[in-house]
């Protein structure tokens, strides 16, 4: 497979993903908790480089991790959520600061920027059965969790009343959430993962009414951002200045851009 | 005859205050209670014991004679203050839908059962013309119709509401209570609602449970609502003042 192909193909998997977990996070109100999750994946990135594993490996170990971390520290109530994601947070860059300090003091292999801004286009084509599974188990929890996750978002205690436990419907949650950003990293960078998750999502939201149909858009939204996004970073390598191409995840980003101010302006009419 | 709902000598202290204190309540099948006291009084806390999301330290909560945590399935509730997103991606027709199979696993199928129990509960809520918009743009008056639609689209025999008048005007109010009134009716479905003011309620409670520093009083509004029940209830003087077709108590 060329590196092209593969840029693609892995591109597709985590549009897909990234609709409905991405729908499930906005609706929910965890984009702060996705984004943590995200920065919390350089953790593992940094160590995946330093003990010379894939860094998909490490994103994902890293983002469970710390999304038990935060589920433990946080509970139910928002504002206590909210500091525990901030406390994990904080930890686990700090933990990237010291691996990439490390790494870059003994080597020169672009730990940081890959890590940080994603590797779409160096990326071994052994990794795609991988992103293609991590995707499928992502989706399965989303599909499987769909109905108490939409009661939930009502109230709580709607979902409670039925017998749900929305800690544990969260739980599982988490873990889609947590696979999903580790897919998005590998493709745009740990630190710009949760803008193909948030995007297109809150795009969706403006404008159908439906979840379905919400997820489905959101996918379709993230699929022409990374497919739009890589074709362009392809063609950027004649661009000036230095003929060695522009960041994939500047043009991915930026189109998901595009797509949410429209979305703005679509509802405002 | 069994009663469906039964509270017999419920206590319940959440962080060292007694917030339930001996509390005793009977509600039979299309029998429709209020429950009435300021904030604090127990309200809240009373309906979710009788949810079975809250175990109390003494006494027994039953429906249908069995103990309240199994019979989830004959209990519709519809929760204080919900507060829908208007981004939340439901439209009415797919919230009230949540009320028949949203603590299943999996993906919903639509079925013509499915679609028509939704319809049906929406039209006893009054709520039919909604069916198609987004739950979250609603107002408040069209929020509570629809989640009443949400609690009995599962048939069930009691329904819970937690403060659902509270922030709606007059009229609104009078709409949702003549809605609840002709489930409880038609239905024959009985009917504990909460409310810090009685007056809307008057014209179709057929008992009232009032309540206050955890105590509660249960019984016609002509045995309840007077001077004397009431001021042995707070534990100090209160007075009934009917004007009019209003009943207020004041502090004596």
């Amino acid at each position: 497979m060329s590196p092209l192909v593969t840029a693609l193909v892995v591109g597709a998997v985590v549009a897909a993903v990234s609709g409905p977990v991405g729908v499930f996070m906005v609706a929910r109100g965890q984009s702060f908790a996705g984004h943590a999750l995200a920065d919390a994946g350089t953790t593992g990135g940094a160590a995946g480089y330093l003990a010379g594993v894939n860094v998909l490996y490490g994103f994902v170990a890293f983002n469970l991790v710390a999304a038990a971390a935060m589920e433990a520290l946080g509970g139910r109530r928002a504002i206590a959520r909210d500091v525990a994601t901030g406390v994990v947070l904080g930890a686990s860059l700090a933990l990237t600061a010291l691996f990439l300090h490390i790494e870059t003091s003994t080597a020169t292999t672009g730990a940081t920027v890959t890590v940080l801004f994603g590797s779409l286009f160096s990326l071994a084509p052994g990794t795609v059965p991988v992103v293609a599974a991590l995707g499928a188990v992502s989706l399965a929890l989303s599909a499987l969790l769909y109905r108490p996750l939409l009661l939930s978002a009502v109230h709580p205690d709607l979902a409670r009343a039925r017998g749900v436990h929305p800690a544990l419907v969260g739980a599982g949650y988490l873990a889609a959430l947590s696979l999903a950003v580790s897919l998005s990293a590998v493709t745009i960078g740990a630190i710009l993962s949760t803008a193909l998750l948030v995007g297109p999502a809150a795009a969706a939201l403006h404008l159908v009414r439906r979840p379905a149909a919400a997820m489905a858009l959101a996918s379709l939204a993230a699929l022409a951002c990374t497919l739009g996004g890589v074709g362009l970073a392809y063609a950027s390598y004649h661009w000036p200045p230095a003929g060695r191409g522009w960041p994939v995840s500047f043009f991915v980003v930026a189109s998901v851009l595009l797509v949410y101010g429209a979305s703005l302006a679509a509802r405002r009419r | 005859m069994t009663p469906l709902l039964e509270l017999e000598g419920v206590t319940v202290t959440l962080g060292g205050r007694v917030v339930l204190d001996g509390v005793n309540l009977r509600l039979a099948d299309g029998q429709f209670t209020g429950l009435i006291g300021s904030n604090g009084a127990g309200k809240t806390t009373l309906l979710r014991v009788a949810l079975g999301l809250l175990t109390p330290q003494r006494g027994r909560v039953l429906i249908g004679g069995q103990p309240a945590r199994r019979r989830a399935e004959l209990v519709g509730y519809v929760p204080q203050k919900v507060e829908l997103d208007p981004d939340l991606p439901l439209r009415v027709a797919d919230l009230v839908g949540l009320g028949l199979d949203g603590h299943r696993l999996g993906l919903p199928l639509p079925s013509r059962t499915r679609a028509a129990r939704v319809a049906e509960a929406l039209e006893a809520a009054g709520a039919a013309h909604l069916a198609g918009q987004r739950a979250g743009r609603l107002s408040g008056g069209e929020q509570q119709r629809v989640m009443i639609a949400h609690a009995i689209v599962a048939r069930p025999r009691l329904l819970l509401l937690d403060e659902p008048l509270a922030n709606l005007d007059l009229p609104s109010a009078k709409a949702i209570v003549s809605v609840l009134a002709s489930v409880a009716a038609e239905r024959g479905v009985g009917v504990l609602i909460s409310a810090h003011d009685m007056n809307p309620l008057l014209p179709v409670m057929d008992q009232v449970a009032y309540m206050a520093d955890g105590r509660l009083a249960a019984g016609s509004t002509g045995e309840v609502i007077r001077s004397e029940v009431l001021s042995e209830l707070y534990g100090h003087p209160v007075e009934v003042i009917h004007v009019r077709d209003r009943v207020l108590v004041v502090a004596g």
